[in-house]
């Protein structure tokens, strides 16, 4: 699998991310409505070039802590700080694949992966990476297709490629394969291996996919609201998993069903029976 | 070949391993092929695009059919009703005097340069209110307020600070031509959809870039339609000009041709502002199409 699917080098450094006691509350619905806690003391370090899945139930904040880290959004409390610097609003040294691919409608798939790139990209340059990426994303023959002529999951790796366009020190990825068939996000999965492998950005995504956070991950953050609290106190770091042994994994490694079977039982899931073994 | 294999291996691993995962596949869709049918449906109507065009000229001939029954039967007095072949050698004969062409003209000059002012400083101060807080805080009371003013009240003022000349219609016809674009561009720019701005910022665009690349293409659609609205106020406020003060042009037509009871003219200049207007629509329609296609 580790062809030559590496991006030349024009990727920054990897960079840690370190969070420190983050909190961060949304209004109510109405005035009248208390604040809603959605992240609660969060405190997290991540060193360069790891890779760390964050998995939790839907509407467990996922999704906004990863704004945090990307400045999109700012804590109420607590600091994020990425290579040791505060977060003064967006922040350029990471790039975000969002949850959904927010393709710009009026422009080509390729158009859109080329917004990607660094600024000051020489033009000849430009359509070389944008090329190679989306050949690495399997898109090359919807290069000129618009956004809403290709399917969600195709969408989905045009704002992948995106990302990687940046060549980022830290590549934020939520859910970025959930759109997939079974095939393409096996395929995708160690496509980014393989780009870290290269270049290891340090990485955190999101996924619902117990068995993809443990294939890929370093660590497997699982973010939750503490059993006994009111789910409107904020989700917590409910444990962080370190996942043995190197990648690449072995995708049916029965070692980690144990993890398998703890990390669902954080996400809710009962496992009766214990995972059975491949 | 080896890829192949790859491939395969994969597949049976993801068959195998499918029953461990129970939460996968949830995920947020942006956009998805589901348009696919819709161009589909377009490309059945495009199809028939010449029944429709000859269809919008059955009421026409119709009516035009209808006016020359009743002028020629003389249910209505020609000094009332001129027939339509009247009407049409009144155009014969004003165009012999070395009339028409010019009276035309100049209309259609006064049209356009008022039109392409008003629609460019709408552009530019819906874009300005549309973007910034702080200007549209400053702004939006004053113009809401200027916009209350029915424009004809601006005519008194034109015609002393301007006087009766090219200037005071021109200004008058950008005045009306201002405000439909100004409206839709500021309040399409407020909701540009705010996922996409969002990413413009986190893809570093800066703010320029940002209304370049993310804003005003998004308000495109909001535009053409805006442009659409200020060419039909032009052509209004142009008959007001040229009936108020002017010398030459069509609204003088009218009101000339009225005070000398030449109905012909009259009707003449009548079907002329309906052929101009829907010539200068038909060519924003065409804009429209083209750019919509471009740009979403
Ligand atoms: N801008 C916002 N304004 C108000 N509430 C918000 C906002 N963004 C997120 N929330 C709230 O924060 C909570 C967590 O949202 P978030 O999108 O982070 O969840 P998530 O873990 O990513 O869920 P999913 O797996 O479904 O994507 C939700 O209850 C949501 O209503
Ligand atoms: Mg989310």
């Amino acid at each position: 699998m580790t062809s030559a699917t590496a991006i030349p080098g024009r990727s920054a450094p990897a960079l840690s991310v370190s969070l420190v006691d983050v909190e961060r509350s949304f209004a109510g619905a109405t005035s009248k409505d208390p604040p809603r806690r959605v992240l609660r003391d969060v405190s997290l370090e991540i060193t360069p070039g790891e890779i760390v899945a964050l998995i939790g139930a839907s509407g467990s904040g996922k999704s906004t802590l990863l704004r945090q880290v990307g400045g999109l959004d700012v804590p109420d409390r607590g600091s994020v700080r990425i290579d040791g610097s505060a977060l003064t609003g967006i922040d350029q040294r990471s790039a975000i694949a969002f949850q959904e691919p927010r393709l710009l409608p009026w422009r080509s798939i390729e158009a859109n992966v080329d917004l990607g790139l660094p600024k000051g990209t020489p033009r000849g340059e430009r359509r070389d990476r944008v090329a190679e990426l989306l050949e690495l994303v399997q898109l090359t023959d919807a290069a000129s297709l618009r956004p809403r002529q290709v399917s969600g999951g195709m969408a989905q790796r045009a704002s992948l490629a995106r990302a990687l366009a940046r060549g980022p020190g830290v590549l934020l990825l939520d859910e970025p394969f959930g759109a997939l068939d079974a095939l393409t996000r096996l395929t995708m999965q160690d496509l980014l291996l393989d780009i870290h492998a290269a270049e290891p950005a340090t990485i955190l995504f999101v996924t619902h996919d117990v068995e993809e956070a443990l294939y890929l991950a370093d660590r497997v953050v699982l973010l939750g609201v503490e059993s006994g609290y009111a789910s409107n106190s904020g989700a917590v770091i409910r444990s962080v998993i370190t996942v043995p042994g190197t990648r690449p994994r072995d995708r049916g490694d029965s070692s980690l069903a144990h993890l398998r079977a703890e990390l669902l039982e954080g996400l809710g899931v009962s496992t009766h029976h214990p995972v059975h073994t491949f | 070949m080896a890829e192949n294999a790859q491939k395969h291996d994969l597949a049976a691993d993801s068959t195998t391993e499918s029953a461990a995962s129970l939460v996968q596949y949830v995920s947020g869709y942006g956009y998805s092929a589901a348009g696919t049918a819709l161009s589909q449906r377009r490309r059945g109507a495009i199809h028939s695009k010449r029944w429709v065009i000859a269809l919008g000229f059955v009421v026409p001939v119709l009516l035009l059919g209808g006016w020359q029954f009743i002028s020629a039967t003389g249910l209505v007095p020609a000094y009332r009703l001129p027939s339509p072949t009247s009407v049409w050698l009144a155009g014969i004969d004003l165009a012999a005097r070395g009339q028409l062409g010019p009276y035309v003209g100049i209309s259609v000059q006064r049209v356009l340069i008022g039109f392409v002012a008003g629609a460019g400083i709408g552009l530019v101060i819906g874009s300005l209110v549309g973007l910034s807080r702080v200007a549209s805080a400053f702004l939006v009371p004053t113009i809401g307020a200027f916009r209350a003013v029915p424009s004809l009240a601006w005519v008194p003022l034109l015609i002393l600070y301007l006087g009766i000349n090219e200037d005071s219609k021109v200004t008058l016809i950008a005045i009306g031509a201002l405000f439909p674009v100004y409206t839709t561009v500021a309040g399409a720019l407020r909701h540009v959809d705010p996922h996409l701005v969002e990413l413009g910022r986190a893809y570093g665009l800066g703010r320029l870039q940002l209304l370049r690349q993310v804003q005003l293409p998004a308000v495109v659609p909001s535009i053409v339609s805006g442009l659409r609205l200020a060419l039909a106020q032009s052509w209004l406020f142009l008959v007001a000009a040229e009936l108020i003060a002017a010398s030459m042009g069509l609204g003088f037509l009218l009101s000339d041709s009225a005070n000398n009871g030449r109905l012909d003219r009259t009707f003449l200049a009548i079907v002329l502002l309906a052929v101009l207007g829907k010539t200068t629509d038909a060519l924003i329609g065409l804009l429209e199409m083209h750019l919509l296609k471009r740009w979403t």
